[in-house]
This record gives C-alpha cells, sequence and structure tokens, in this order.
C-alpha cells in the first residue's frame, strides 16, 4: 500500500473517485452532444470556450487585475506617505480607498452588460426599455460608496487625532508611519 | 486548487506522513515516472511569480475553509432550486430545455400549482443566492490563488488527475456564474444556448464539487478547528498574525504587514454579498425593493398605471399584428367532439374569476398582479373535455420559443387558472398578452402564454 501510495502520489481511494468522476464528466458531455461544444462558425461562441476561458479570465485577467491595483495602491501610498508634511493624516487610508474602489468594481464586473449597453437589441425585444440609465446609475452608486467612505474616513481621523492630542506625544506611536 | 506545496528555492523537504485519505502526500518525493516529474520541476517557465511574491499575511487554510464551509452550505441549494426549476418547465410534458438530459435530472414529478410562489421562491432563490454568493465564490478563489501558480504543476500522475478534476469545479461555477448574469441580463454575446450551456455546466460543476468536497472535507475541518472563530471576530488589526506554515502552501512565506484584519477581510466579502443582495433582491420580492434594483433589468419602473409592471416579450418584439387582436379575433378551443370558437364579448360574459398572482420568470425576477378572466376549467368543459390531462395552448406570437406551451392536468383545473382578460381591473395591455393571456400559479413565467388564439385540451 505504502508503495503503491507513494508511486503514484496518493492513496488508491483518490484515483479511484477521481475516475469515476472524469468518466460521469465524459457521460455528461454525451448526454449533450459533443458538437454542442464547438460552433464551427464562430469559435469564440463555443461552450469549450467559455468554460476553459472561464478558468484563464478568473486567474489569469481579474486577479492579476486586481491583485496589481492593490499592490500600486499601497506601494503608492507608502511612497507619498513618506513625504508627507508634518499635520498629515495618521489614519491609513488604504482601506478606505480598496473598499469603495472593490464595491465598485465588484458591480461593474457582475453589471457591465447593462452599464455598456451590450445586448441593447435582446434587452429591448425583453423589456421594452433601452439601457440608458444603467451607467449613471453605477457611477452615483460609485460616489455614494467614495463619499460613504471619505465621511468614514473623516470621522476616524477626528476621532485619532483627538485622542493623541488627549495623550503625551511620546506615549503613542505616530499611526501614520506604520506599514501598511 | 489542492495539490501540496513544494519547495521551490527554500529548505530541503520535509518528512511527513500522509495528509489525509485521498489526497496526494505532502512529501517533496516524486511519484512514478520520478525522472519526468524532476524534469518538469527544474524548468519553470519564465514569468511565473516566485513563492515569495505572495504577500497576503492572510492566506492560510483557516480563511479558505471559512470561504469553503460557507459555500458548502449554500451552494447545494443554488444546485437544488436550478434542477427543480428545470422539472417546474415540465419535462413529462417534453418541454424542459434542454429535451434529453439521461439521467441528469432530479427524479420527474408533476409541478404542482400550489404553493401559488413556488416558482417565485425557487427561481427566485436560484438566481438570488447565486447572485449573493459571487463575492464570496470571488474570495475562495482568491484565497486558493498562489496554488496556482506553484511549480512544478505536479509531481505525480495523482497530481495531475486532481488538477483536472480543478478545472471540473473553478471552470464550472466561473461558467455558470458568468452565463448566469449574463443571461439575467439579457446580454446573449455567448451565442450559444443558455439553457444548454447553464444546465450540462451545471452537471460538470456538481461532479467537480462533490468530488473536491469529499477529498477535501478533511482538510477543511481541520483547518476550521485549527482557530477559534469567535476569537478572530475579536482579534483586531494589531492583533492580525499569519496562519501557521501549512503543508498545503497557502500560507505565504514572506508575508507583508497586515492592512486589514482576519475578521475585516470576512466583512469585507460578507459585506460585498450584501451590497448584492441589496441592489437585487427587490427583482424577486418587489415593492419598494424593486427601486433599489438599480443595476438589474428588473428594478425598472414602468410607471403607475394597472398595466405597468414588468414585460417580458414586448409585441413588437412578437410581431404581433394589432389588426389580429382587434374584433376579429377569436379563441378556439379544441379536442371536444366539435371546436368551439368564441369571441372576447363571449368570453367576458362568462364566469369571471379574480386571482392575485404571481409571474415569475427564469432570469429569478417576479410580479404579483390581481389578474381576471375565465377559468381554464370551464373553457375545458365547455370544449368538451372537462378532465383534460393536458392542454396545448398557442399564441398569436409564432416568431419566439414560446409561441406556445402544455399544461399538465393540474394546472388546467387549478381554481385560479386563467385565461386572464384584465390585470388590475383594466383589460391587459397589447404587451401584456391582449386579448387574452394564460395565467397558472406556480407557472414558469414563459409558459404563460400571451396573445393566445387556441387552447387544445387533450384527453
Amino acid at each position: 500500500m505504502a508503495r503503491t501510495k507513494r508511486q503514484y502520489g496518493a492513496h488508491p481511494l483518490q484515483l479511484l473517485t477521481l475516475l469515476a468522476c472524469f468518466a460521469f464528466v465524459g457521460y455528461v458531455i454525451s448526454v449533450m452532444g459533443p458538437k454542442q461544444l464547438w460552433n464551427s462558425r464562430v469559435w469564440w461562441q463555443s461552450i469549450l470556450v467559455w468554460f476553459l476561458g472561464a478558468i484563464l479570465l478568473n486567474d489569469l485577467v481579474l486577479f492579476p487585475l486586481y491583485a496589481l491595483a492593490d499592490r500600486s495602491l499601497g506601494a503608492g501610498w507608502r511612497a507619498v506617505s513618506g513625504r508627507l508634511p508634518e499635520g498629515s493624516p495618521r489614519v491609513p487610508v488604504v482601506n478606505y480607498l480598496r473598499i469603495p474602489a472593490l464595491a465598485s468594481g465588484l458591480l461593474f464586473a457582475m453589471f457591465f452588460p447593462g452599464i455598456i449597453q451590450q445586448g441593447s437589441p435582446a434587452y429591448l425585444r425583453a423589456t421594452g426599455l433601452t439601457q440608458a440609465p444603467y451607467l449613471d446609475r453605477w457611477l452615483l452608486i460609485t460616489a455614494v460608496l467614495f463619499a460613504t467612505s471619505a465621511a468614514a474616513y473623516a470621522i476616524r481621523s477626528a476621532r485619532v487625532g483627538r485622542r493623541l492630542r488627549h495623550q503625551d506625544e511620546t506615549s503613542a506611536p505616530p499611526l501614520g508611519t506604520e506599514h501598511l | 486548487m489542492t495539490e501540496p506545496v513544494e519547495e521551490v528555492e527554500t529548505a530541503a523537504p520535509t518528512e511527513e506522513g500522509s495528509t489525509g485519505e485521498g489526497e496526494p502526500n505532502a512529501e517533496a518525493e516524486h511519484g512514478f515516472p520520478s525522472g519526468l516529474w524532476q524534469k518538469i520541476e527544474e524548468r519553470p517557465p519564465p514569468g511565473l511569480p516566485s513563492k515569495r511574491a505572495w504577500k497576503s499575511p492572510l492566506r492560510g487554510p483557516w480563511l479558505t475553509s471559512v470561504f469553503g464551509f460557507l459555500l458548502l452550505i449554500s451552494l447545494p441549494l443554488v444546485i437544488l432550486t436550478g434542477l427543480l426549476d428545470y422539472i417546474a418547465y415540465g419535462p413529462g410534458l417534453h418541454q424542459a430545455i434542454p429535451a434529453h438530459v439521461g439521467f441528469l435530472h432530479l427524479p420527474y414529478f408533476n409541478w404542482p400549482t400550489r404553493p401559488a410562489w413556488l416558482f417565485q421562491l425557487t427561481e427566485g432563490l436560484h438566481v438570488g443566492l447565486g447572485l449573493v454568493l459571487v463575492p464570496v465564490v470571488l474570495a475562495k478563489l482568491w484565497s486558493v490563488m498562489p496554488k496556482l501558480f506553484t511549480w512544478p504543476p505536479a509531481r505525480s500522475v495523482a497530481h495531475v488527475l486532481e488538477r483536472l478534476s480543478l478545472i471540473l469545479i473553478v471552470g464550472g461555477i466561473v461558467f455558470e456564474m458568468v452565463t448566469g448574469l449574463l443571461n439575467i441580463q439579457y446580454d446573449y454575446i455567448f451565442g450559444f444556448s443558455f439553457y444548454t450551456a447553464h444546465y450540462f455546466g451545471a452537471w460538470v460543476f456538481i461532479v467537480g464539487f462533490v468530488v473536491h468536497v469529499s477529498l477535501k472535507f478533511p482538510t477543511m475541518v481541520r483547518s476550521l478547528r485549527s482557530r477559534s472563530l469567535r476569537t478572530e471576530l475579536r482579534t483586531p488589526l494589531a492583533d492580525t498574525r499569519p496562519e501557521p506554515m501549512d503543508e498545503d502552501g497557502l500560507v505565504a512565506e514572506s508575508p507583508a504587514a497586515p492592512t486589514i484584519s482576519r475578521r475585516g477581510a470576512l466583512a469585507l466579502v460578507g459585506g460585498g454579498s450584501l451590497l448584492v443582495a441589496v441592489l437585487t433582491v427587490g427583482q424577486s420580492i418587489g415593492g419598494v425593493a424593486r427601486n433599489a434594483a438599480l443595476l438589474i433589468p428588473r428594478g425598472r419602473s414602468y410607471g403607475s398605471g394597472p398595466n405597468d409592471f414588468q414585460i417580458n416579450r414586448t409585441a413588437v418584439a412578437a410581431k404581433i399584428d394589432p389588426a389580429t387582436t382587434g374584433a376579429s379575433w377569436t379563441l378556439s378551443l379544441g379536442g371536444g367532439a366539435t371546436p368551439v370558437t368564441l369571441t372576447r364579448p363571449m368570453l367576458l360574459a362568462m364566469e369571471q374569476h379574480t386571482a392575485d398572482l404571481p409571474i415569475a420568470c427564469v432570469e429569478g425576477w417576479s410580479t404579483t398582479q390581481q389578474w381576471t378572466g375565465v377559468r381554464l376549467a370551464d373553457l375545458a368543459r365547455l370544449a368538451g373535455v372537462a378532465i383534460p390531462t393536458s392542454a396545448h395552448v398557442r399564441s398569436l406570437d409564432t416568431s419566439g420559443g414560446f409561441g406556445q406551451a402544455r399544461l399538465q392536468s393540474n394546472q388546467v383545473l387549478d381554481a385560479d387558472a386563467l385565461l386572464a382578460l384584465k390585470v388590475n381591473g383594466v383589460d391587459l395591455s397589447l404587451d401584456h398578452g391582449f386579448p387574452a393571456r394564460v395565467i397558472v400559479p406556480a407557472l414558469p413565467g414563459v409558459h404563460c402564454t400571451k396573445w393566445v388564439r387556441s387552447i387544445d385540451f387533450e384527453a
């Protein structure tokens, strides 16, 4: 048993489970009809392309994009905060930027067809309306998100500022220099 | 993603035992044929992020397991309601889509007409919960991202197979989310049949999900037990530390200082779900909440008149010639010894029945209105088929996929099953199916045929 595990790389039960799994997927494709997987006229409108594309979309597009944005945000803030004059913000701003940006990005990622008016003929046929309001609505929601964040940041900064004034300057670590 | 991590540029492999049943060993040894795996390991592709590039101090088995646990308890509900909705379409009457699914369905039964909000509930839950889970799924995928970029991608046959199985679950869930999201927004850019793709895609996901859970359940339980949720919820940013190094390679080797606490990250994901819920639930529950559904089609207002509720497929789209719906319009009732033809005044002279019933659509939205018209059971009796086994309803709309529908016996005979002539006290508008439309409790909206021209009752 130990030898099998070492040679194969896992418990034999794993092998049996996965073989059953792949056979079942074969059955699903067979019932659907393998021809359905591929559109010979417009290759990118194929189920197979979209299924595999879904993985690439998340792993190689969406993730690098938001990870890069987040790193730039952190690095940018560190670069700027080092040069801030005396009396500058003592509360790290990173989450107050990150959270509304993430929320706005999430809404765009989920509801972009209306926002960029993609598929408007079908939308009109189904509802009798146009997609005109969505861009404005998304922009307004984004504005509200950042405004709420700004208000929260202002309150937080005021509280921290007040606390620091009440304390002895030497006993309180300056929050603004904390590593973000 | 599930394979154990290997040490690319760090210390020699540590000696450890099995990491659990049905899971590859975390040993850095290679399986058979070891020469091949070693060669692959020695040739990482350029541009692959090094292990030290992963900086998040929050990634770790506990956090991944929290997201995994949330999905484990919620996704079965999305799956179940989706499969129920397939049955609501009436596979017994050969009108479920896709038509041929082999064994890939729940046991068939006649879709009931009670409670009247049954389809509203199942479809609303399927779409609504699916939408709310998008942030959780994205968080779960983020939390395991380092595994995607580990090198070598496999060190044994077991690894290769397990990674292949992950294509099913990751591809499956993202594919279902993407096609579902586009479909509820009437964006058919994908080009293929939504029903076929979403239904079979779901089965690919289901098998990937079942296998993933069966292989990873022990790991999830162990990881969840490694930290106390209550303690995490009390831990502020200042006290947030990375999880201990794990054999699965989720914990960063050289983490950056945290910028958000673990409870903050959980709140962020939960807040994302809450935001999506606030912006979408109105399409299903209606009322004032509909005004909050700002970014989706079924949050729109048509006005405040009796016919100003959600339209699905306009008369223009259905190419309904208004001339055919005027005084010359007749309804043909077939199935009995002699066909019966009724004009609209004749229908209005029959006993009228009023019922508050929802229209619920496959996109998850619904709206409840007060409908008035003739009972389908009365029409069946008039046609000479008092107890039909089914009824075939045809529309003046012959250009789309839903210009006709079959109703089950219980859907004809329900006391609230109507050929509606009026809504909210006034004549139906042309967009809502004037001169007459079908409305049946718990029947999917697309089968509540508009612009009805004939009903054949089948004995």
